[in-house]
């Protein structure tokens, strides 16, 4: 694979991360830099080696199904932070295009 | 003397003589603030006693510092980043709530490298923090801010979070401990998740007894975080020993090369643990260049996820704000989990992260607790960060593989370089909940040793 500026478009645009024209040869770069020592892990050997995921090995941690209400936010608390807001509700960017 | 300067333990001493007032503290930790932070950037917001409803308890106000991604409730929380600038959260962290519980107060939040990527706080959206014992240096990351607030006595002890060595490192750059338990203790819970299987919330400290009275008070199961631990805490200040009799040491990472120029301090270190009682030998562990890789896929991965979160529509601004750091970290996290790619790496980073904790285990069958150095290097100087995309990674060497494992470890400085003023710390690193084998081993070493500031005033 080649880690060139096309390469960079391609996963900036899946991670939605705007990248300028002169940003993307940097980061091609420093993408390179940082795979040679990703690639180093192929090679070692881990045939019949379990993954760990989560160093302390819980497995289902349950709780009685019971509404928390020191958890909840009032609807004015939850719209605190967002930049732009319409009755209550979070505004969204337009993402399809449907005016005729 | 002002009361900003005492140890943690000193002032609790002095509130129970009823000798002086938490509010007292506060002011002079103020003082403190408004004197050296213009020059040290080490907090980002300084609050006022108001800020946060200061609530009865056995710690009558004592004043702490948090490093600024813990959720503060109604309080500036923005990991030093300017896609959070202005964001107040409404909810507060598990740890941050069990010590306002305890009747805490808190003096603001510390400067931190973005999203914690980073070891040298230089990636911060505003500024670098500047290292207190040697202003042209670096100090460290991620919780850089909250170490240079300990070492300029601008808090009795601040909150840091871990996720490679962000605990550790930053102590040992400024010349204080830096104390984390086993991943799973401390609930992250309203931190601001950057790689969620090993973020581990730890204390900077002044002394070791210090990590070993404050850092009980934040760890416990909490329901809120279902990989909190379960099990029991250890009770820390019986561990406060002043001799390692019968101890079985092993010393990790003194033939990597790089590290010569440091290498004497380093076996003075085992000389006065030999000292103190302690077996000490050599031991053999995984070339820890492979956690390097494994760290490095598993954070970009999680990352990734993690930061997926801010869309600007709920809280923050766009993505189009993120810095260089968070973007190189995005897009290569991105990439290691797209299709036909996350086997291969992620995956296989995850088998590689097994092959450590094996080694671990067979090595804690041989020895109490693990030693090595913390950092290959002393402070490094301001701007030593740019133009590499691994910096924290190869600065995080010696921390990353038992990071990776989620091992209780700390810091405690085992060095002072008199013409620089710069400090080496020695890292202790003990089996899965065992945080009071660390602790045995950090308090014996900082007493028998000169290189303590605050309990040494006079020496150095």
């Amino acid at each position: 694979m080649k880690f060139d500026r096309q390469f960079v478009y391609q996963i900036a645009n899946l991670a939605k991360i705007p990248v300028g024209d002169d940003q993307a040869d940097t980061l091609a770069g420093e993408f390179e830099e940082s795979m040679k020592v990703v690639d180093q892990l192929t090679k070692i050997k881990t045939d019949g080696i379990k993954p760990t995921f989560q160093v302390n090995n819980l497995v289902n941690v349950w709780r009685e199904d019971v509404v928390e209400t020191d958890q909840m936010l009032t609807q004015a608390q939850a719209l605190q932070n967002a930049p732009r807001t319409h009755q209550g509700y979070f505004v969204v960017e337009r993402v399809i295009d449907h005016e005729a | 003397m002002k009361l900003n300067q005492l140890t943690f333990v000193q002032a609790l001493e002095g509130i129970k003589a009823k000798k002086f007032s938490g509010r007292e503290v506060f002011a002079d930790c103020l003082q403190a603030i408004k004197e050296k932070n213009p020059t040290l950037n080490a907090y980002l917001d300084v609050a006022t006693p108001d800020d946060f409803p200061q609530k009865p308890g056995k710690y009558a106000g004592l004043p702490l510092a948090v490093k600024d991604n813990f959720c503060t409730l109604d309080y500036y929380t923005r990991a030093s980043s300017r896609v959070l600038d202005g964001f107040r959260a409404p909810y507060q962290a598990t740890v941050v709530q069990k010590l306002a519980d305890s009747g805490f107060s808190f003096l603001g939040k510390t400067n931190m490298d973005a999203w914690a990527h980073g070891s040298s706080t230089e990636t911060s959206d505003y500024g670098p923090s500047k290292n207190p014992r040697n202003l042209k240096h670096a100090p460290g990351g991620s919780s850089g801010g909250s170490a240079a607030a300990v070492a300029a006595d601008m808090c009795l002890a601040a909150l840091g979070t871990e996720t490679a060595g962000s605990v550790r490192q930053p102590a040992a750059w400024c010349g204080c401990v830096g104390f984390r338990p086993s991943y799973g203790r401390a609930s992250r819970y309203g931190v601001i998740s950057m790689a969620s299987s090993t973020d581990s919330p730890g204390f900077l400290t002044k002394t070791v007894a210090d990590a070993a009275a404050l850092t009980p008070l934040i760890c416990g199961p909490d329901p809120h975080d279902a990989t909190s631990s379960w099990e029991p805490f250890p009770d820390l200040t019986r561990s406060l020993r002043t001799d390692l009799k019968g101890k079985k040491i092993g010393f990790l990472y003194l033939d990597i090369p790089g590290l010569e120029p440091m290498r004497a301090h380093y076996e003075q270190a085992w000389k006065d643990l030999e000292k103190l009682g302690a077996k000490v030998e050599t031991a053999k562990a995984r070339d820890p260049q492979e956690a390097i890789g494994v760290y490095t896929v598993v954070q970009r991965s999680e990352v990734s996820s993690n930061l997926g979160r801010f869309d600007g529509v709920r809280y923050g601004h766009g993505r189009d704000t993120f810095g260089a750091e968070a973007r190189r970290r995005i897009i290569l996290g991105t990439f290691l989990l797209s299709q036909g790619y996350a086997d291969k790496y992620y995956l296989q980073a995850q088998k590689v992260r097994t092959l450590f904790m094996q080694d671990f285990a067979s090595l804690f069958s041989q020895y109490d607790v693990l030693v090595s150095p913390t950092s290959p290097s002393f402070a490094k100087t301001l701007g030593s960060s740019e133009n590499s995309a691994l910096f924290g990674e190869l600065e995080d060497i010696f921390v990353e593989p038992s990071a990776i494992c989620g091992l209780p470890s700390g810091s405690v400085p085992c060095y002072h370089d008199p013409k620089t003023n710069l400090y080496l710390g020695l890292n202790v690193m003990a089996p899965y909940h065992h945080e009071q084998a660390v602790i045995e081993v950090m308090s014996a070493f900082e007493h028998a040793t000169a290189w303590n500031s605050w309990i040494n005033q006079d020496n150095l």
